[in-house]
């Protein structure tokens, strides 16, 4: 067990860092100069140098990369002389837009990007177990198929229609809901959740479908097994049967599509942010791409591949958890 | 990970008909003598005719590839091409909305006209499924092709190829994708974006086919009729073509049929943020994204295009997800 955590951490550290040199270069070798776009529109020659050899772009690529990269371990300090500026541990550069930290500007918005995540993801996982597992009780009769066409189609609607309709019926027609904005779990739970509802909807109906027809596939298989049956026989009450024996044994090919989609998530949405006006990671990223911030896109892309790289090892352990049979 | 699926080339040699090619006897030929000796691609093709899910699935998605082929001479019925501007298809003095109810909808305009500009919808829409379609179907083979050969080499092969290719997927499916490419798509400049987006979107897709196909290929490499085929003398790539690819091929159409919306939602979303496709091309996503703002004031203009992307989202997972219950009944999830 010890052994394989081991092996795990150190693939995903190579994977962290082939990510982050394929970022590297794309940002960095494609046709734009980081220099212009940090020293702004009325820019001098000598001073455009400056700000090349102050970001550390007059070296060759691969000692900046290897900068960056230690930068994140150990921090940095950029530039020199008086204009030296410490950059601490976890350093991702700074922002040309605003100068901040990376770091710090990713921090601030992962609470509202991670609100976003994890309730949609209960809502989904609601939605979708409820669902799969309704039509799989109910195989073929109308119910079933109600159900699992109603999956679809929700899944098939772009998550700005869905967006945009929830805005306009529930909150311009029937003013159920103040237009979202963010308040913090910790001072205003009750306000955090009913302004974070309809965006929580809008991505819950666009993952629900896969969790209902995985469900309801992995349902149908586990209660035809025998030990369903031997459970029944026990006089174990039907809810029971259902929920710890059927429901378990189908649940590790749904943590594997849980993890990636969490994982995927918890560095921002950017379209439903931005339909929405959550102040969260997917719109600082898509502000960035725009002003061509790239220590911000950078940073983006990291944390993304991090949260994912990190779902699916998470998920991988719970598969011990969950099916006995599995061993590490 | 044993599966015998219908199309998995159970049988042998008498080998499947590869991709829809008609196959004469199967078309017209009596059920009831084919019922016996029937070709795993017959039973699936009767299966599928038993569905009436899968038939007006099937209808639509026909419809929409009509559509986007036919699209020049299609948009030209209704008399306006995608750029043209109608400045008497709207009215001036209220901020340029459409004259007539239903955004303006009328004999000269089918599907109405965009507000400001007094485009006609209907030819925008036309050939906006060209554009969305192109894209998602020329992303969709690079997956399957890519995925597909490197699936069955990794498969095939073993050993370090094994190892090599399945790093390699690995290290795709850990990239936040669409972070990725809306990334390289709003970095690169001047190209053409049709083939950018096409190459962008291809590019993280093909690790998920190639699971599938590696999986499949490595139930399949030690049957007998392809240690048969070995034995008597048969070349790598002779096996693989002739022996293995047909029996992946079932399986493998499944998952393509399930991969087409995908991209298609993948280019409107990437047209919708505004790094897809240009303005003066149409393509849904990005009408979408400019009819948001008129949501309340013209409602026809934003519902248009959103109930074009969603019925052909819609009609490709019903399609693909039937073909996936009667080619792949087991395999094929991730």
């Amino acid at each position: 067990m010890i052994l394989y955590l081991i092996r795990r951490l150190l693939a995903l550290a190579g994977v962290l860092i082939a990510i982050a040199a394929v970022t590297f270069l794309i940002f960095y070798v494609l046709p734009s100069d980081p220099a212009a776009a940090a020293c702004g529109k009325t820019c001098s020659p000598e001073r455009l140098a400056g700000v090349r050899e102050y970001l550390g772009l007059d070296l060759p690529l691969w000692r900046q990369f290897l900068d960056f990269l230690s930068g994140i371990f150990t921090g940095r300090t950029l530039g020199s002389g008086q204009y030296a500026v410490q950059c601490d541990f976890p350093c991702l550069g700074y922002s040309y837009e605003n100068s901040l930290p990376v770091w710090d500007l990713l921090m601030d918005r992962l609470p509202v990007s991670a609100s976003l995540a994890f309730g949609a993801a209960v809502l989904w996982l609601l939605l979708g177990l409820g669902a799969g597992v309704t039509a799989a009780l109910r195989k073929d009769t109308a119910t079933d198929k109600a159900l699992m066409v109603g999956a679809v189609a929700a899944a098939s609607l772009p998550v700005y229609f869905t967006s945009v309709m929830l805005i306009y019926g529930v909150i311009r027609v029937a003013g159920l809901l103040p237009y979202p904005s963010y308040h913090s779990f910790g001072e205003d739970p009750l306000g955090w959740a009913s302004n974070l509802l309809l965006p929580w909807t809008a991505l819950a109906l666009l993952y629900a479908a896969m969790y209902a027809r995985q469900s309801r596939g992995s349902m149908i298989e586990a209660m035809a097994e025998p030990y369903i049956r031997t459970a029944r026989a026990k006089g174990m009450p039907e809810r029971t049967v259902v929920v710890k024996h059927g429901l378990r044994s189908g649940m590790t090919p749904i943590l594997t599509i849980f993890g990636m989609d969490l994982g995927g998530l918890l560095a921002g949405a950017v379209i439903t942010e931005s339909i929405f006006g959550l102040p969260g990671i997917g719109r600082l990223f898509y502000g960035a791409l725009v002003s061509s911030d790239q220590p911000v896109v950078l940073g983006v892309t990291l944390l993304a591949a991090f949260f994912i790289v990190v779902a699916n090892l998470v998920v991988d352990l719970l598969y011990a958890v969950i099916d006995p049979r599995v061993r590490y | 990970m044993t599966t015998t699926a219908p199309g998995a080339g159970g049988q042998t040699p008498p080998a499947p008909v590869p991709g829809g090619a008609p196959a004469p006897e199967a078309a017209g030929a009596a059920p009831a003598a084919a019922a016996t000796g029937a070709g795993p691609w017959q039973l699936a093709r009767r299966e599928l005719r038993r569905r009436p899910a899968v038939r007006v699935s099937a209808c639509v998605v026909l419809l929409f590839v009509l559509m986007a082929v036919t699209a020049p001479w299609l948009g030209a019925l209704g008399g306006w091409t995608p750029g043209e501007f109608d400045k008497t298809a709207i009215d001036p003095y209220l901020g340029g909305q459409p004259l007539g109810s239903l955004g303006g909808i009328s004999p000269a305009h089918w599907l109405g006209v965009e507000p400001v500009t007094g485009r006609d919808l209907f030819s925008r829409v036309v050939n906006g499924a060209q554009v969305s379609l192109l894209i998602a179907f020329a992303a969709t083979a690079i997956v399957v092709i890519t995925g597909t050969a490197a699936g069955t080499a990794a498969g095939y092969f073993g050993g370090r190829t094994d190892a090599v290719l399945s790093r390699l997927m690995d290290l795709t499916m850990s990239f936040p994708s669409l972070i990725f490419m809306i990334a390289m798509l709003s970095v690169a400049k001047d190209v053409n974006r049709i083939v950018l987006m096409t190459a962008v979107i291809g590019l993280f897709g093909w690790p998920g086919v190639a699971r599938v196909v590696r999986g499949q290929t490595l139930s399949l490499k030690h049957r007998e009729y392809v240690d048969a085929a070995r034995v008597g003398g048969s070349g790598a790539w002779r096996i693989l073509t002739r022996d293995i690819l047909p029996g992946v091929s079932g399986p493998v159409i499944a998952y393509t049929t399930l991969l087409i919306p995908g991209m298609i939602s993948t280019e409107a979303a990437l047209s919708y943020l505004g790094v897809g496709v240009r303005p003066p091309t149409p393509s849904w996503g990005q009408m979408i994204a400019e009819s948001v703002a008129y949501y309340e004031t013209d409602p026809m203009y934003f519902v248009i295009p959103s109930v074009f992307l969603f019925l052909a989202v819609l009609a490709f997972t019903l399609l693909g997800d039937a073909l996936r219950d009667i080619l792949d009944p087991r395999g094929g999830r991730t």
